[in-house]
């Protein structure tokens, strides 16, 4: 069922939502977490249908922030708020209110929120478009325990990653690291399957694609290894290849769905690695909700010491490769002295 | 946890995302064409590929009489998966699942099948990389057990090379008394060592039984009152709705109290009764376990605290049921119960004088199985005799299965001038505030075997502990008297109970 509220406050919106739920006859509320999610018109639509979809493995109370910003100066004075309260069917599971802020209240939107998040459950904010420089320090940032960035959405992920790293807080996560766990999960599989040491790593995917870059930092962060960046058509990520002392070992993907495992003296294999939708995502990412360490110490990595591959001369690695494996030299000295 | 997954530098406990995956390994399934294995192994063998939790060229193989060829294999998974699975089919991870399908064809006693399965075992190290790990599946008849562990000795299919392993799963019954149940230890065990044998009780499985420990332990608000100052009784129910459907070769001089009383309920009693363990691993859990299971102390009287039944035909939920005598292939005069309800008590500080009322059932009122913790009443009332004449006992169900979750039961005041205190309850509902879809039991359990870890599978010691609890009932019954009989569709004997109102306590309604 739906509610539409013109006008409202956050106390007429509780009203509706109990309304709501006496209405279609389930008094009770097993919801287990608030996603507040914020978005601008244009993807309000297709986030709020992945955190539905999410929401059947993490039943939750949704609030969607759209900020409408308005032309005129004598309407982005005025201050209005209007709701769209779903509960039942419409709401996946749990309930979804549509909150569109209009003016000055764009401001203050935190202000809107507060009064309506689950007493005692935890609140996670996704910002499906436009996430602010300092998630922990946005108004809306600041009422949540987990906050989700999505960098594949951003104009230039690179520098956003930068960003991201330099006001990491814990309770920060980023899509396009969930993205990548599949990749991680089969590549440490990989690892599993043989006792070689690896001493360098390709990592080859699309361009502007921040996963590719986590998934080097990653891997550099945990072998003390020298990491190439390499560009190729996608979809995603195509391939990572493992250079170790008993031979290389590669994971492919061209088709964005199946994959071969190439490692050396064994046959080649095929391993499901299908990309991922966004509902699935952000189903990832409410399963914990404490601090997720190690992106916090791969963000932190750095961006700057992966190096680029030469496009030209594929596979030689140019001059930042070489300083950037220097200094992984010394690091892997230092780990192996430990 | 093989020696190569300490040094893969991949790999860190604080990494959450990263799935515990098996490393490199294969499982064996003997018996593969049987219903376990199509409805519950293959598809749980598929949904942690699915779920990314299998390594990357894992491999299936089956063993059976039937004459197959592997693709003919293959697609009965195929069929098996569509039909069963949890998740959805995904043609990418079947791909992957393919490539590791093997099938070898022959009898228990055929030599040279075993030979072709050692060389198919080879191959998939060769060409799969599965480096030795195997598990055995004995999806077979009791009676084949030592046969097939035998075959595997002879050929060498057992030892374990240097830093691989050799598994053998086994399912119930694990004898039908303590005697044959140590027989078939030895046998198991003169084969594969005690910690490479896993026995599978798929209810420890479930989800709901591991919250037992979850429910008790991490919590504070139940262990206070988790004992004899405050808990009147406890009565731990599974009760199934069907009859012996074509299982009477099986069943039949089997019984309800061997089939269901001594494996899964008394480990649902050791899990509600134990102490709590020093940590959460194996060893720890076993030892508790094993404790508690050693204190139990029946009844005086069997005769007068036992029950045993048989279904007489009747209607269950709206479908004619003919009686278990009736059934075919059961001798007319058979003993078998089909019903059994046993009342136990546990000799130590925190449960003394506290009984715990088992029972099982087919043909029973509905398929169900549930822990109910029933509470002593208030020793003072405040309010009026009238006022409280609806209130019932506080009580702790813990709904094991269908509808998982836990209820709490206490009074309430109905809402209008006059004082009147009702029983209501307070649910949490696993659907409501969980995956619409918790892993299957045999997931969770086919994944531990893979992975080393015994926490979820009884011991040798905790089997052969029940059947020092279950013999003497079974041995009291062989002498004295017949089972009683009792309506399909109803709860059970009238003499089960009067059995519990000889104590002023009746069966809850599950």
């Amino acid at each position: 069922m739906k509610i539409d509220l013109t006008d409202t406050t956050s106390s007429k919106i509780n009203k509706a939502l109990v309304e709501g739920r006496r209405a279609i006859g389930t008094p009770a509320v097993g919801m287990v977490l608030t996603l507040v999610l914020v978005t601008d018109e244009e993807n309000a639509y297709d986030a709020l249908r992945a955190a539905n979809e999410a929401s059947r493995e993490h039943p939750s109370r949704k609030l969607v922030v759209v900020k409408r910003f308005s032309r005129s100066a004598r309407d982005r004075s005025k201050a209005r708020l209007d709701a769209e309260v779903r509960v039942g069917v419409e709401a996946g599971t749990g309930e979804t209110v549509v909150l569109r802020l209009y003016g000055e209240v764009i401001e203050h939107a935190q202000s809107v929120v507060l009064p309506l998040l689950l007493p005692d459950a935890p609140v996670v904010v996704w910002w499906a478009a436009n996430a602010p420089d300092n998630p922990a320090k946005d108004p809306l940032g600041t009422l949540a325990q987990r906050r989700v960035t999505d960098t594949y959405a951003a104009e230039n992920p690179i520098e956003e990653l930068k960003a991201r790293a330099a006001v990491y807080t814990p309770g920060d996560t980023d899509l396009a690291w969930s993205r990548i766990t599949p990749w991680r999960s089969m590549l440490a599989a990989a690892l599993d399957q043989v006792d070689c040491k690896v001493t360098a790593v390709r990592v080859e995917g699309e361009e502007l694609n921040a996963s590719c870059e986590l998934l080097g930092m990653w891997l550099a962060e945990r072998l003390h290894v020298p990491v190439t960046r390499a560009v190729s058509g996608g979809p995603g990520l195509t391939s990572v290849r493992m250079e170790t002392d008993c031979g290389p070992i590669e994971l492919r993907r061209s088709d964005g769905s199946l994959a071969t495992l190439a490692i050396e003296g064994q046959p080649d294999r095929a391993v499901a690695l299908n990309r991922r939708e966004t509902s699935e995502l952000i189903a990832e990412e409410l399963r914990r909700l404490d601090p997720d360490d190690t992106y916090a110490s791969t963000l932190r990595f750095g961006v700057d010491r992966l190096a680029a591959a030469d496009s030209e001369k594929s596979g030689d690695s140019a001059q930042p490769a070489k300083k950037a494996a220097s200094t992984r030299t010394a690091a892997a000295k230092k780990a192996a002295s430990k | 946890m093989t020696a190569t997954h300490g040094a893969n530098p991949l790999r860190d406990a604080a990494d959450r995302r990263l799935p515990r995956i098996a490393g490199p390994s294969g499982l064996v399934i003997f018996g593969v064409t049987g219903d376990l294995s199509r409805k519950k192994l293959m598809p749980a063998v598929y949904d942690l590929a699915n779920r990314g939790l299998l390594p990357p060229g894992f491999s299936l193989v089956g063993y059976a009489r039937r004459e197959w060829q592997d693709e003919d294999f293959a697609q009965e998974v195929h069929d098996a998966v569509k039909a069963h699975a949890r998740t959805p089919f995904r043609e990418e991870v079947w791909q992957q699942l393919i490539q590791g399908m093997r099938f070898v064809q022959g009898d228990f006693d055929d030599d040279q099948a075993f030979e072709n399965l050692k060389s198919t075992i080879q191959d998939l190290d060769k060409v799969q990389g599965t480096g030795g790990n195997f598990a055995f599946y004995l999806s077979v008849p009791p009676k084949f057990f030592p046969k097939v562990v035998k075959q595997l000795k002879k050929h060498g299919l057992a030892d374990q090379k240097e830093g691989s392993w050799r598994r053998a799963v086994i399912e119930k019954p694990f004898g039908h008394d303590l005697v044959s149940a140590q027989e078939l230890n030895k046998v198991v065990h003169e084969v594969f060592p005690s910690n490479e044998v896993f026995r599978i009780d798929h209810y420890l499985g479930k989800e709901t039984v591991q919250n037992i420990l979850a429910l008790r332990f991490a919590n504070t608000l139940f262990e206070p009152i988790w004992n004899r100052s405050y808990v009147d009784h406890v009565q731990i129910t599974m009760a199934e709705d069907i009859g012996i459907g074509g299982r009477a070769g099986y069943y039949d001089g089997i019984g309800a109290a061997r089939d269901v009383i001594q494996n899964h309920l008394l480990q649902l009693l050791a899990l509600t009764a134990m102490e709590e363990p020093s940590s959460f691993d194996a060893d720890a859990l076993a030892a508790e376990k094993t404790k508690v299971l050693g204190a139990v102390r029946l009844p005086h009287d069997l005769g007068k605290d036992t029950v045993r039944g048989q279904y007489a035909a009747g209607w269950q939920g709206g479908e004619k049921a003919v009686g278990y005598l009736q059934e075919d292939g059961i001798d007319p005069k058979s003993k078998t119960d089909t019903y059994a309800a046993v009342k136990v008590e546990i000799d130590n500080r925190r449960w003394a004088g506290v009984p715990f009322y088992l029972r099982t059932g087919k043909r029973l009122g509905r398929r169900v199985t549930e822990i109910a913790v029933v509470f002593q009443r208030a020793p003072h009332s405040p309010f009026d005799h009238t006022a409280t004449e609806e209130l019932g006992q506080n009580a702790l169900v813990i709904r094991v299965q269908p509808d998982e979750g836990v209820t709490m039961r206490f009074g309430s005041k109905v809402p209008g001038t006059a004082m009147e205190v009702r029983d209501v309850s307070m649910d949490f509902a696993y659907g409501e505030s969980f995956t619409e879809s918790s892993p299957e039991a045999y997931e969770r359990l086919l994944l531990d075997v893979l992975l080393g870890d015994s926490n979820l599978f009884p011991r040798t010691e905790e089997v052969e502990l029940s059947w020092k609890i279950l013999d003497p009932i079974e041995q009291y019954w062989d002498k004295h008297g017949k089972p009683a009989q009792y309506e399909s569709g109803t709860w059970g004997p009238v003499e089960a109970d009067e059995m519990l109102a000889r104590h002023g306590r009746s069966w809850r309604r599950p």
